[in-house]
């Protein structure tokens, strides 16, 4: 993946190109993100008390039904074509918690149906979410030989 | 080597006409300011098809229909198909040639193939290969947004310099002896990497090939820009355009008010949320054979430029660091 070296022909119309480009608003971006951000872990929390006061599920472990609801509601927005609109504005607010994670997922196996159930949407349901699970597993991997070393 | 004026512009002796075109345009592209010109806007993305890439072809192929018919003119008339478009192995175009059984020379010059067939095609008709000639090209947003970039549901936000990939399909029916503006001059392009990597900057990348082009062009011709009415890149966007702008006036060129782009044409820019303006075979297709054809006919133009731009990239070739190369090919339409 090494960069060609530029000629300086090349290098002198690139900083001509980087001043072209219009900077992307980084603070309304930022400040979206922040209250979107917030807001998905507000409903995430009000799902972890929902499911121990009202379903009886133990504390410690009310978070494991409450990211499997957030990832169908995820899901979800995702079939029914919401949830590129939402994230347009959201960016990160959205695509950082478990919901984008469920997005990168669900929109890769509605993109890849035609081409079949097996070399479609099955192979290519990870095609981008693939990276996330193997440094997930990797770093779960580390992480845990550190635990049982040093515990 | 008589029809060869400079270095890489080619004058016709007996300039091809274009007798008709046929367009076809997606219901986004309906809602944008160019909608009166196009020959049908699709209600339905699919078009009542099962799959995005088979509403591509379908829209090729009513398009070159309406090009046709317009002209009165069977398919077993016409001599040659030169056609392309922006999936892989030029999926849209082999199938198309499919349907209409015409002898099909299938091109692939990403965005730039309106131009390119225009000028290839006036290239066999003037060399006397054949009588009529039948050029097309389509790009649909969905199949070329899965095929580069993403699925179309993920929730990526877009840079502000980013293009929207045009849907829509064009054809024009190239011959003798009826009515219709015609080709009097093409200018290849060479291939031209300065150096852009970044596959959502496409306007940028472009910009430098179309620059050469219109300058050699009109190195070549030795005529003053301001005898057209206008000069048209393929689809630069509005950032592209800047940069083709200022690229040429270091050049010593400078162009003026004739100067625009058909990606920032077919949008409105403000109300349609599509950034930096369109890109993808349409754009210029869409603009050439519907807006600009029908100012012909109404007698509002008189002689442009038509600069087809493409990039030359594959997700292959990007994703592994390599450069995206770029082309520019420049036709002379006159009344």
């Amino acid at each position: 993946m090494a960069k060609p070296k530029l000629t300086p022909a090349q290098q002198k119309y690139q900083n001509k190109v980087k001043k072209a480009e219009p900077k992307p608003d980084y603070l309304r971006n930022a400040l979206s993100a922040f209250f979107s951000g917030g807001l998905v872990c507000l409903l995430g929390q009000a799902l972890i008390d929902f499911y121990t006061k009202v379903m009886d599920v133990p504390p410690k472990e009310a978070a494991n039904p409450a990211t499997a609801t957030m990832i169908l509601i995820g899901a979800l927005l995702t079939g029914f074509g919401v949830f590129d609109q939402l994230a347009k504005y959201a960016g990160a607010g959205l695509a950082v918690p478990v919901t984008g994670f469920a997005n990168s997922v669900v929109s890769a196996a509605l993109e890849f149906r035609e081409e079949g159930l097996i070399y479609g949407v099955c192979a290519k349901m990870f095609t981008l979410a693939g990276a996330v699970i193997t440094f997930g597993v990797m770093t779960a991997f580390v992480f845990g030989l550190i635990h049982a070393i040093f515990h | 080597m008589g029809k060869k004026t400079g270095k890489q512009t080619y004058h016709f002796a007996n300039p091809p006409v274009v007798i008709s075109t046929g367009t076809v345009a997606g219901p986004f592209e309906g809602q944008g300011p160019l909608h009166a010109d196009f020959d049908e806007i699709l209600t339905d993305p699919r078009n009542n098809e099962t799959t995005f890439e088979k509403a591509e072809r379908s829209m090729l192929t009513k398009a070159c229909q309406f090009a046709l018919d317009h002209a009165s003119c069977a398919t077993t008339e016409v001599d040659l198909f030169l056609s392309g478009d922006l999936l892989n192995q030029i999926i849209s175009s082999n199938f198309t040639a499919v349907t209409l059984g015409i002898p099909f020379l299938g091109l692939y010059g990403a965005c730039s193939t309106a131009a390119l067939s225009l000028g290839l095609g006036a290239m066999l008709l003037d060399g006397g290969f054949a009588g009529t000639v039948l050029t097309a090209t389509v790009s649909h947003n969905s199949t070329a947004e899965r095929q580069y970039r993403f699925p179309t549901e993920y929730g990526a936000q877009r840079r502000p310099y980013q293009q929207w990939t045009v849907t829509g399909a064009g054809a024009a029916l190239l011959g003798y002896d009826r009515p219709g503006p015609k080709i009097t001059a093409v200018t290849f392009g060479k291939v031209i990497d300065l150096g852009s990597t970044d596959p959502l900057n496409m306007g940028a990348a472009m910009a430098p090939a179309a620059a050469d082009t219109i300058h050699q062009h009109f190195e070549d011709t030795g005529w003053d820009p301001n005898a057209f009415d206008l000069i048209v890149t393929g689809d630069l966007g509005k950032i592209g355009l800047d940069l083709c702008r200022q690229v040429l006036a270091e050049n010593g060129l400078n162009l003026g008010e004739n100067f625009s782009d058909c990606g920032v044409m077919i949008y409105d820019l403000q109300k349609q949320d599509v950034h930096a303006g369109g890109s993808g075979c349409a754009a210029s297709a869409l603009v050439t054979y519907g807006h600009l054809y029908k100012r012909f006919a109404r007698q509002e133009l008189n002689r442009i430029l038509l600069v087809g731009t493409g990039s030359l990239h594959s997700t292959t070739s990007f994703q592994q660091g390599e450069n995206i190369p770029c082309i520019a090919h420049a036709v002379r339409i006159e009344a």
